[in-house]
């Protein structure tokens, strides 16, 4: 059935009985909405249901479950890995498999958890409830994405069912080392279909964001009053069209020099290797990005309403993620120092740019902390291992923006490391605060505290023990993709001490699971509002209604819900919607009540 | 939508800018070429948008005194439930598999796709159900 979306029509305090009546409870008020008769659905139910639904709540939920199942296949080969890596000989896997595993752990993590895990689960979830929008800009294109995922997701793995295995060249593909000469079989090319295929996934879903974000806000969500996460979702969006279409494009080259006999990628037919690594990289680069804007915008959400206070620098916020953006498509051939052909100095220079917007968003992050009421939920515990996580990962980064230190480090353990800490600071951190501080709005009730903490300070723990030691074991000259090492290198202790820190990370996940399945068997209702949000999507009810909102508050700043929930202590950044508001609630006395947060 | 329109065109400045110094620094078709498209990519929408900011009235979404009253009316017709993204994607699912099994799946692709086109198209034409 197409159904007809009507605005919803403006809640004001009298309607409810006065703001006291629901909101200083930190219960919204939306939680008696769902009463309107005129929001309710009716549409297939059960498996039918999951097969034809174009509600961005259902697709952005089954994305975060198949990303979700996806995270869990690529962190037990991580496991596999690092069994394997505990004896300098061991001979857990064969070293074809150890390819193999190591190939599809980045693969399935770079591609199918992190972008997809981000904006095609939590943001699809998400930024339309921010804006204020009944659903995403085109639900049926938000659909395919999704089916496109999926079947990209299942061709990626079934690569390990077809005779030769599934791919093995590593995550990157490069030339010439997955030419049909070296990478024969059906693996490589099932690995290659698979991108070409969620990378369609991940244009559809960046075209749906952009025109949601663009299009559909509620009057007076202006683009500056929007939730930051919103913000980098729109910035995601756009790098994902800058990206992915040179990805495609790459994947199609390499798929017709490795069937039907041309020679981009092959020397001896006049053409360059290096011509993959530039195509790859110009998407990879902005590809880490694409991973970590969402997370950075999720802390960025999450980190005020857990120190009660408005964000700090929200404008800076806004024009950091801009620049970070920006800069990121700028210096893809920072991989490429050792390949010799590339412009060190402008490489080098753009990358060390961007440690200046991160850091204003890092000092803002701090900004927002201080002096606020903090309360140490699992979010904001997951939030604060993010800033350290990925500030770790950070300044190593900066380091290897450094030509004469790249030349030193790369392909090293000290690599391996330093891309871990950022994506774990950033897709596993701050993805998992994300998930906790979410998870009430999406299934309308609470995960356990004390497990989210177990599972925070587990993940903690073995985050460091894992990839600290791997730094050192890099400086010492260990190589990355290496099955075995010479006993007398000395890489042993610290290896084992990295592969202990990795199953701490795998226990505490267990945590996260019995969380899962706790909430499940005993569900704890959360209400409209548990955290005392300050975005819209705290306004309607857990789970949203289909269409998402029966009502709509007054938007007068960056945080409506808690303007709506909290009149004493209104942000209040324009002077007319200010009077607008107090006309409102029938509170003349109201409009000299100033910024007081 | 000026806000949009100066975003956009900020990405096409940046981007051409970046990738003149690019090639009159490092003479490299490959990044130069991305570089510049990137820059078309802001600037085709950037001046699409920037041209209707001056050329129609302001949208209430961007008006910081808006009520959701002036908003009001019909946002869009969405349509609630559909068979035919699930069928598009498996039939470029198969169109995919084709590439790499033979083109004994070419037909299978062929029909689910076309069967998609056709009833996602009908289906919004008559506003229509399943």
């Amino acid at each position: 059935m197409t159904t007809t979306v009507e605005r919803p029509e403006l809640i004001t305090p009298e309607e409810r009985g006065g703001p006291d009546a629901h909101g200083t409870d930190g219960h919204g008020p939306a939680d008696h909405d769902l009463d309107a008769a005129h929001q309710e659905h009716h549409g297939p139910t059960g498996i039918l249901n999951w097969l034809t639904s174009t509600d961005h709540k259902v697709i952005g939920k089954s994305y975060m479950i198949t990303s979700l199942v996806l995270f869990f296949i690529a962190g037990i080969m991580a496991l596999v890995i690092r069994a394997q890596l505990l004896d300098p000989s061991a001979s857990l896997v064969s070293f074809q498999t150890y390819n193999q595993l190591f190939t599809m752990h980045g693969s399935l993590m770079l591609y199918l958890f992190a972008g997809p895990f981000a904006f095609g689960g939590l943001a699809n979830y998400i930024v339309p409830l921010q804006c204020g929008a009944p659903d995403m800009a085109f639900p049926r294109l938000n659909a395919l994405s999704y089916w496109l995922y999926l079947g990209g997701s299942i061709t990626m793995l079934s690569g390990f069912l077809v005779a030769g295995g599934a791919a093995s060249f590593g995550w990157v593909a490069y030339a010439p080392l997955s030419n049909a000469t070296n990478s024969p079989g059906a693996g490589a090319d099932l690995w290659l279909m698979a991108l070409a295929l969620t990378g369609f996934s991940a244009i559809f879903t960046g075209v749906n964001l952009v025109a949601t974000i663009l299009y559909l806000r509620a009057p007076g969500m202006t683009m500056f009053r929007m939730p930051i996460f919103s913000w980098n979702m729109l910035v995601t969006g756009i790098l994902i069209l800058i990206a992915f279409p040179v990805l495609f494009a790459a994947v199609v080259m390499l798929f017709c020099d490795r069937h039907f006999g041309t020679h981009i990628f092959s020397v001896e037919g006049g053409g360059s290797p290096i011509l993959w690594q530039h195509l790859f990289w110009f998407f990879g680069h902005p590809e880490v990005y694409i991973l970590a804007l969402p997370y950075f915008g999720m802390v960025t959400d999450i980190i005020p309403v857990f120190s009660r206070k408005p964000l700090f620098g929200y404008r800076g916020m806004v024009f950091a993620t801009m620049s970070i953006a920006a800069l990121s498509t700028g210096v893809w051939a920072h991989h490429m120092f050792t390949t010799g052909v590339v412009l060190l100095p402008f490489f080098s220079l753009l990358s060390y740019l961007i440690a200046v917007p991160t850091g204003i968003k890092f000092f803002n992050w701090i900004g927002t902390m201080w002096r606020g009421q903090l309360s140490f939920k699992a979010p904001m515990l997951f939030s604060i291992g993010f800033l350290f996580a990925f500030l770790m990962g950070g300044v190593t980064g900066v380091l290897l923006a450094s030509p004469p230190v790249d030349f030193m480090t790369h392909d090293t353990y000290f690599v391996v490391a330093h891309f871990h800490q950022v994506l774990i600071g950033t897709t596993v951190f701050a993805g998992f605060a994300g998930f906790y501080f979410w998870y009430p709005k999406m299934f309308g009730r609470m995960l356990h505290e004390g497990l989210g903490k177990i599972h925070f300070w587990l993940l903690f723990i073995g985050f460091w023990v894992t990839f600290m030691p791997q730094y050192l074991v890099g400086l010492h000259g260990m190589p990355r993709r290496v099955a075995t090492y010479a006993p007398d290198t000395g890489w042993g202790t610290l290896n084992v001490i990295s592969s202990i820190g990795a199953f701490i990370i795998g226990i505490s996940f267990l945590f996260f699971l019995v969380n899962l399945w706790m909430a499940w068997r005993k569900p704890i209702p959360a209400g409209g509002n548990p955290w005392d949000g300050h975005a819209l999507e705290w306004f309607t009810s857990s789970p949203p209604p289909h269409h998402n909102f029966t009502h709509l508050p007054p938007i007068r700043s960056e945080r409506p819900t808690w303007d709506y929930n909290h009149p004493d202590h209104r942000t209040v950044v324009h002077k007319g919607g200010d009077k607008k508001i107090a006309a409102h609630q029938g509170d003349k006395e109201d409009q000299k009540v100033g910024a007081s947060s | 939508m000026k806000v949009i329109a100066l975003f956009l065109m900020g990405i096409g400045v940046f981007f051409g800018v970046i990738g003149l110094i690019y090639w009159f620094w490092g003479y490299e078709d490959a990044g130069f070429l991305m570089l510049i498209g990137t820059a078309g990519l802001g600037l085709l929408p950037g001046s699409y948008y920037l041209w209707w900011t001056y050329h129609m009235k302001g949208r209430p979404d961007d008006d910081p005194d808006a009520d959701v009253e002036e908003g009001a009316g019909t946002v869009d017709s969405f349509p609630g439930s559909s068979i035919w993204p699930f069928i598009l994607g498996m039939g470029c699912l198969l169109a995919a598999l084709t590439f790499i099994f033979g083109l004994w799946l070419a037909p299978m692709a062929a029909a689910l796709i076309l069967s998609a086109v056709i009833g996602g198209t009908v289906e919004s034409r008559r506003g229509g159900n399943v």
